[in-house]
């Protein structure tokens, strides 16, 4: 089983990155972009039987150790 | 009086803390790796020092906070021993819940290295006791991800409960409320990103972090 684990800033928390690619952007002349986030994409193999049991674990990946919940979120994604 | 300092993968300010607490407080110090699962007897002192721990890979400190040493780390926190995180040790203390909040990328993206004036915001601790009647520190700052951040029930709890000790007279890189260091609610666990170990002698430009030094294994 694959997994990805796409992981943001909250909503709320200032993300300068995003920022200074929203102003690259509009230096481009892109100026309808608002509101860029930019976050991380961890993919990784994983042997699991069914697809419950391998999100719990995914989950218990990103609370211990690939997100920080106190200013991150995350999404698990499996296929 | 004794102190370990914890050396991590990357760690790059160990020695100095090693240096600096040895030349302020005359402390033996002792070098502890990261993979170890005992620390020293009858610590004293604990300091996570600066650096990039793991190369800052996925969040500064946070495999850091993983090391097997941190569970010694914890427990010995726990019974009270003061712990000092300096920078990357501050970003350590936060991924390991042993301080609230977190440490985000420099509000303008840059790498801010100089000399900082501090506000000592709470001198009643037991790391800031020797700073006595004193408002003012001078230390150095060598940082990127130095934005402190928590949400607003927990500043105002910081605040509220004495738990802001630093905070920047002029802010370097958008800490929340100027916060540059704080403790635990039971005080004995410090989170700094200034660099006590910078400022250790007057030929460093500032002999202010020996305070701190001193303060916290005077209280030991």
């Amino acid at each position: 089983m694959r997994a990805k684990v796409h992981v943001f800033l909250k909503p709320g928390v200032l993300d300068v990155q995003g920022k200074a690619v929203e102003q690259a952007l509009h230096g481009l002349g892109w100026g309808g972009v608002e509101h860029v986030r930019v976050g991380k994409t961890i993919e990784f193999d994983l042997a699991a039987g069914d697809a419950a049991a391998a999100e719990a674990e995914v989950k218990a990946m990103c609370e211990k150790l690939l997100a920080n919940t106190v200013i991150e979120s995350y999404r698990v994604e499996l296929a | 009086m004794k102190a370990a300092v914890i050396v991590f993968p990357g760690s790059n300010c160990d020695r100095d803390c090693k240096v600096a607490i040895e030349r302020s407080t005359g402390a033996h110090v002792d070098m502890v790796w990261h993979g170890d699962t005992a620390l020293p007897d009858g610590l004293d002192l604990i300091v996570l020092p600066g650096g990039f721990s793991y190369g800052d890979y996925l969040r500064c400190g946070a495999m850091a906070s993983l090391s097997p040493v941190m569970a010694e780390v914890k427990a010995a926190a726990e019974r009270g021993v003061a712990t000092v995180g300096i920078c990357n040790g501050f970003q350590v203390l936060c991924e390991a819940q042993m301080l609230p909040g977190a440490l985000l990328r420099n509000e303008k993206l840059k790498y801010v290295c100089k000399a900082v004036d501090l506000e000592v915001t709470n001198s009643q601790t037991r790391f800031t006791a020797g700073y006595g009647s004193r408002r003012q520190a001078t230390m150095t700052v060598g940082n990127g991800e130095g934005n402190f951040f928590a949400d607003e029930q927990t500043l105002d709890r910081l605040e509220g409960e004495g738990q802001v000790v630093f905070r920047y007279l002029e802010n370097p890189n958008g800490s929340a409320r100027d916060i540059a260091g704080i403790v635990n609610r039971r005080g004995n666990v410090l989170g700094l990103m200034p660099h006590p170990d910078r400022a250790f002698e007057t030929e460093l430009g500032s002999a202010d972090g020996a305070i701190l030094f001193q303060s916290a294994l005077a209280s030991a």
